[in-house]
């Protein structure tokens, strides 16, 4: 008997239960998202969208039960190989692959194309846990942090030449599993308290009442501490800094390509340029919107049918569930969601290596990123970003990635049985 | 602290989802206003198409004008055929022609709207106007196709069509939109710019069914389109039509031009064609035919054809000579027919004697001498020297390159230089002996129509010249046309030097075209005689009048018609007499000219 079969009791059914969930109702909402009343193609016809994305899911299948009996120790032992390979690939896609709207992202022949900007993750993923997965590797250690960053660093370079600037944000998520595996509190204090201050910057008009509130607070600062002259110096040092950032924001924005430019400015302003800019927004939020609390019913979404809302199948498929099931369809997608999520967290935690357990979070942080981000966007909360809703997104690379991502995972959390502990 | 990191995660994760959840809330549950949005939310833009500008002649009389045609457009989701049959019947199309585009239709969108019928007429509109109303899904779109009331001067006027895939990657202001019409040749092309107008955008808002709710935000952001300028152009429609009714028939070009101005009074391209074949529906199968016609009639001859100057070319040499100081209007020479093949006529010449009766020997040796400058001891290299020289005068006569007419794909034409020796002959292989045919106007020399009418213009003005151009105003002001064409030439020779020129020209056409000769208006001028290795030589004749107070210059080329002083005097005599006369008191040579027999 092989080593895997012995497993099959040990897989982790929720996961994989919730993961079907997610893949057959955003395959409905594919089908919805180009459904023609008049036409009256069937979900499985193939020259619609709906049925492609049925062979997709099939393959997606196929995969799953090659990564199911493979030996759980293959991807442990290829991690570093598996990783060098799609940097090698990504290194390549410009040069061999197709440019679409100025970007080259895809490589493959004819009809059958891959991404490998999006299966980098995993891959990602599995190198860092090699890399961390030594007992003295300690996050809160400068040269250990260099390595850490250096791997993740790696694949979004390559990322941003093609240029792919959504794909490449995705593997900052990977930060959430550095914070698990101990990268110290204070990068990300900073972290988020410059980003609330760019954040502020840019939504404030006037920068003069933002520089005066941090005077005002260092001011603050200094006063009712102890009134060292380092002190003095640092905060006031710090300050400075600060104002110096919110002045050139505006500098560094008006140097961004205008898209991107517009992308960001927009999120402040709706309305800035609602048959421009904002029509996605705009058209995204409406249909979602005029969902209402139950939705208008399956199918019978309006704003979705009527190509108001560009890139629907895709990036912006939520629309089509916002529109069609309404509050209580996002709320049942959401729960699948953090079920998911939740799930995963729990299974990482019991893992006996830390390379599964790092694996686990990398899985986490990723699947949480893109559904954070996606649906932020879809409703306004975040710039128009191009990345899927994992699972529900259609497209091949899309749920393949997503697909691989997951069941590595529940492969390895199946067999940890079998590993031999090597966690304090 | 370290085991405190997986539960913060948790709490992060809960808290991005009540915050999406909450958010959510807000926009579906609480505000109402994007159901409200949603019921009224198709916006559809509209593309409004401005007029384009009007082209009128020199006297106000209309050459091309929009004529407005109708589109049937489709939203393949509303439409609904019922019987097919019947409504291929109705609007006059085969059920194979109706499948393929409602097909193409469905393809592109069922929801935005696409073409199903292109460009019906005023008539069939009429006509179909009634059962429009039957067939949900289905409405006309107005466009205009230019037309050409007196379907005259299509080289100089030129066509549009749809932009190309080439002109659209070119087209970095992002103006125009797949399917737009631009100018593609002639003035049309030319002056697109100020004829194509601004297009405008109209959002319209249509509810869920694709009823029209009206503009979209009370037209805030509504762009009206701004019709194109109406330009004027340098054009004498009369005199053009008669110029094109006299080549009927005849290969060749004419060109008239005001020599005051420069402005071009008439551009006949013979054979010409019906510029209303060029446009709208019919453009590519009328285009596709003219363009395989093997009479060329697509080619613009006044700027594109070159021919040899021949024996008019002997002017601009005695002009070069006199103000050089190396002619004087007492040098004479001998009819020496052993340097090159003359007729009869009394010998020697002076240089009055020797333009008016056109006499080759004698500018074989005046040339020689314009060349020869004993600047250098070494013939071969006296020779380059003196041509270079010879061929930067040459070229102020805007010869050798392109005038810089408002038309595209003007030919430069070719004043040869010393490096053109040097490559044929080799360096200092070459010397007078190997470039004499140059001086009578032959050999290596080649010009335009338009460069013999500008260069006729020249003589009328003793030595100036404006920009030969098509356009006199943009809008109703003169002062828009472009700068260059407001700018004087001079061509560096002292207008004294003309007098003599000018009078062996009135003179000469009593010789050599007699035909020519007009009571009461003194016309000065020269034939050709274009040799021809192909079959019969060129008919050449240029001229301007009235001598003494030129209000036309003008060149004219007949094709494989023989002697000069037949076909092309007498066509440039006509032509000359309907300007300034406004009519015509010699029938019997309208006549000739008309039959065309000009080889006997």
């Amino acid at each position: 008997m092989r080593e895997s079969d012995i497993h099959i009791n040990r897989v982790d059914w929720v996961t994989v239960l919730i993961y079907f969930l997610l893949v057959m109702i955003g395959w409905f909402n594919i089908y919805a998202a180009v459904y023609d009343g008049q036409a009256e193609k069937s979900i499985f016809d193939f020259s619609i969208n709906s049925g492609k994305q049925l062979v997709w899911i099939g393959t997606a299948i196929m995969l799953i039960t090659i990564i199911m009996v493979a030996d759980p120790r293959f991807f442990e032992n290829l991690s570093l190989y598996i990783y060098l390979v799609f940097l090698a690939l990504l290194v390549i896609t410009p040069f061999v692959g197709k440019e679409v709207n100025g970007q080259t992202l895809t490589i493959g022949f004819g009809d059958f194309r891959i991404q490998p900007g999006e299966f980098a993750k995993f891959a990602t993923g599995l190198a860092l846990a090699k890399v961390m997965e030594r007992p003295t590797f300690d996050l809160s250690k400068k040269n250990y942090q260099l390595i850490a960053f250096g791997v993740l660093l790696l694949p979004v370079i390559l990322i941003l030449l093609q240029p792919d600037t959504g794909t490449a944000m995705v593997y900052f998520a990977l930060l959430l599993m550095f914070y698990r595996e101990g990268l110290p509190s204070i990068y990300y204090i900073l972290g988020f308290g410059l980003t609330a201050v760019v954040l502020l910057a840019l939504g404030i008009e006037n920068n003069l009442f933002l520089a005066g509130a941090i005077v005002l607070v260092v001011v603050a600062l200094i006063f009712l501490g102890k009134r060292t002259w380092q002190r003095i110096v640092a905060f006031s040092l710090i300050g400075l800094g600060l104002i110096a950032l919110i002045y050139s924001i505006d500098f560094v924005v008006s140097k961004l390509p205008e898209h991107q430019q517009n992308r960001v400015m927009v999120l402040f302003n709706p309305n800035l340029d609602p048959l421009g800019v904002g029509w996605n927004v705009t058209q995204s939020k409406i249909a979602i919107g005029s969902g209402g609390l139950l939705g208008k019913g399956y199918l019978e979404g309006t704003q979705t049918k009527f190509d108001f809302v560009p890139e629907q199948h895709t990036d912006f498929i939520f629309c089509t569930l916002g529109e069609e099931f309404g509050w209580v369809g996002s709320l049942v997608v959401i729960s699948l969601f953090v079920a998911l999520l939740y799930r995963l967290v729990i299974m990482a935690e019991r893992q006996k290596t830390r390379f599964t357990r790092i694996y686990g979070y990398s899985v986490v942080s990723i699947i949480l990123f893109h559904f954070m981000v996606n649906i932020a966007m879809t409703i306004g909360l975040f710039p128009v970003v191009g990345i899927p809703l994992p699972f529900f997104s259609y497209g091949g690379s899309s749920l393949w990635s997503f697909t691989v991502l997951l069941f590595i995972f529940i492969k390895m959390d199946s067999s940890r049985a079998t590993q031999l502990g090597r966690l304090g | 602290m370290k085991d405190q990191r997986p539960v913060v995660i948790l709490i992060f994760i809960f808290l991005v989802s009540i915050v999406l959840l909450v958010k959510l809330f807000m926009i579906q549950v609480v505000d109402d206003s994007f159901m409200k949005r949603a019921e009224s939310n198709a916006i559809q833009r509209i593309v409004d198409h401005p007029y384009r500008g009007l082209v009128k002649d020199r006297n106000g009389k209309l050459l091309v004008f929009n004529n407005p045609i109708f589109d049937v457009m489709i939203v393949p989701k509303e439409f609904k055929v019922g019987d097919t049959a019947r409504f291929c019947e109705l609007f006059k199309i085969s059920k194979e022609q109706f499948i393929e585009s409602y097909t193409a239709a469905r393809k592109y969108s069922s929801v935005k709207p696409s073409t199903l019928i292109k460009q019906f007429s005023t008539m069939d509109f009429a006509r179909i106007q009634d059962f429009l109303v039957d067939y949900p899904g289905l409405f006309i779109t107005t466009r205009s196709v230019r037309s050409y009331p007196n379907a005259t001067a299509g080289h100089a006027l030129g066509y549009i069509g749809e932009i190309s895939a080439g002109q659209l990657e070119r087209d970095t202001l992002k103006y125009y939109a797949q399917g737009d019409y631009v100018g593609l040749s002639g003035l049309e092309r030319y002056y697109e710019n100020d004829l194509r107008g601004k297009k405008g955008v109209k959002y319209k808002m249509v509810n869920v069914r694709g009823v029209d709710k009206g503009p979209f935000k009370d037209g805030e952001y509504d762009t009206a389109s701004v019709a194109g300028k109406n330009i004027t152009s340098t054009i004498d429609m009369d005199l053009q039509l008669y110029g094109e009714m006299l080549m009927a028939g005849k290969t060749g070009s004419v060109v008239a031009i005001e020599p005051k101005t420069g402005e071009i009074l008439a551009m006949i391209s013979a054979p010409n064609y019906d510029p209303n074949g060029l446009t709208g529906a019919e453009f590519s199968k009328n285009y596709r035919k003219l363009n395989n016609d093997p009479s060329m009639p697509l080619f613009n001859r006044p700027i594109m054809a070159m021919y040899p100057p021949g024996s008019i070319f002997k002017i601009v040499q005695s002009l070069i000579g006199l103000q050089d100081g190396i002619l004087f209007p007492e040098t004479t020479f001998a009819c020496n027919k052993s340097l090159v093949a003359c007729h009869n006529h009394p010998s020697p010449v002076n240089l009055f004697g020797a333009i008016r009766n056109s006499c080759n020997p004698y500018y074989h040796q005046a040339f020689r001498m314009l060349i020869n400058r004993e600047v250098s001891s070494n013939t071969f290299k006296d020779t380059q020297i003196g041509l270079d020289a010879w061929r930067e005068k040459v070229m102020k006569f805007g010869l050798g390159s392109a005038l810089g007419v408002d038309m595209p794909n003007e030919k430069k034409g070719s004043i040869p230089s010393s490096q053109y020796y040097d490559r044929v002959y080799g360096a200092g292989h070459w010397k007078y002996s190997t470039i004499y045919s140059l001086s009578i106007g032959q050999g290596e020399l080649m010009v335009t129509p338009l460069q013999m009418a500008n260069l006729s213009a020249i003589f009328a003005n003793k030595g100036y010249y404006y920009t030969p151009h098509l356009i006199k105003e943009v809008d109703g002001d003169p002062t828009q046309i472009p700068a260059k064409y407001q700018v004087k030439h001079e061509v560096g020779i002292d207008a004294h030097h003309f007098n003599l020129i000018q009078d062996a020209m009135a003179e000469a056409i009593y010789g050599t075209a007699a035909r020519a000769v007009l009571k009461d208006i003194t016309i000065a001028g020269k034939t050709g005689t274009a040799q021809n290795p192909h079959g019969e030589d060129h008919s050449v004749f240029f001229a301007f009048a009235p001598k003494e107070d030129p209000k036309i210059a003008i060149a004219v080329y007949v094709e494989n018609a023989g002697w000069g002083g037949r076909a092309a005097a007498s066509t440039a005599s006509l032509m000359i007499e309907k300007y300034i006369r406004g009519s015509i008191t010699r029938p019997a040579l309208e006549e000739y000219v008309l039959a065309g027999n000009f080889i006997y």
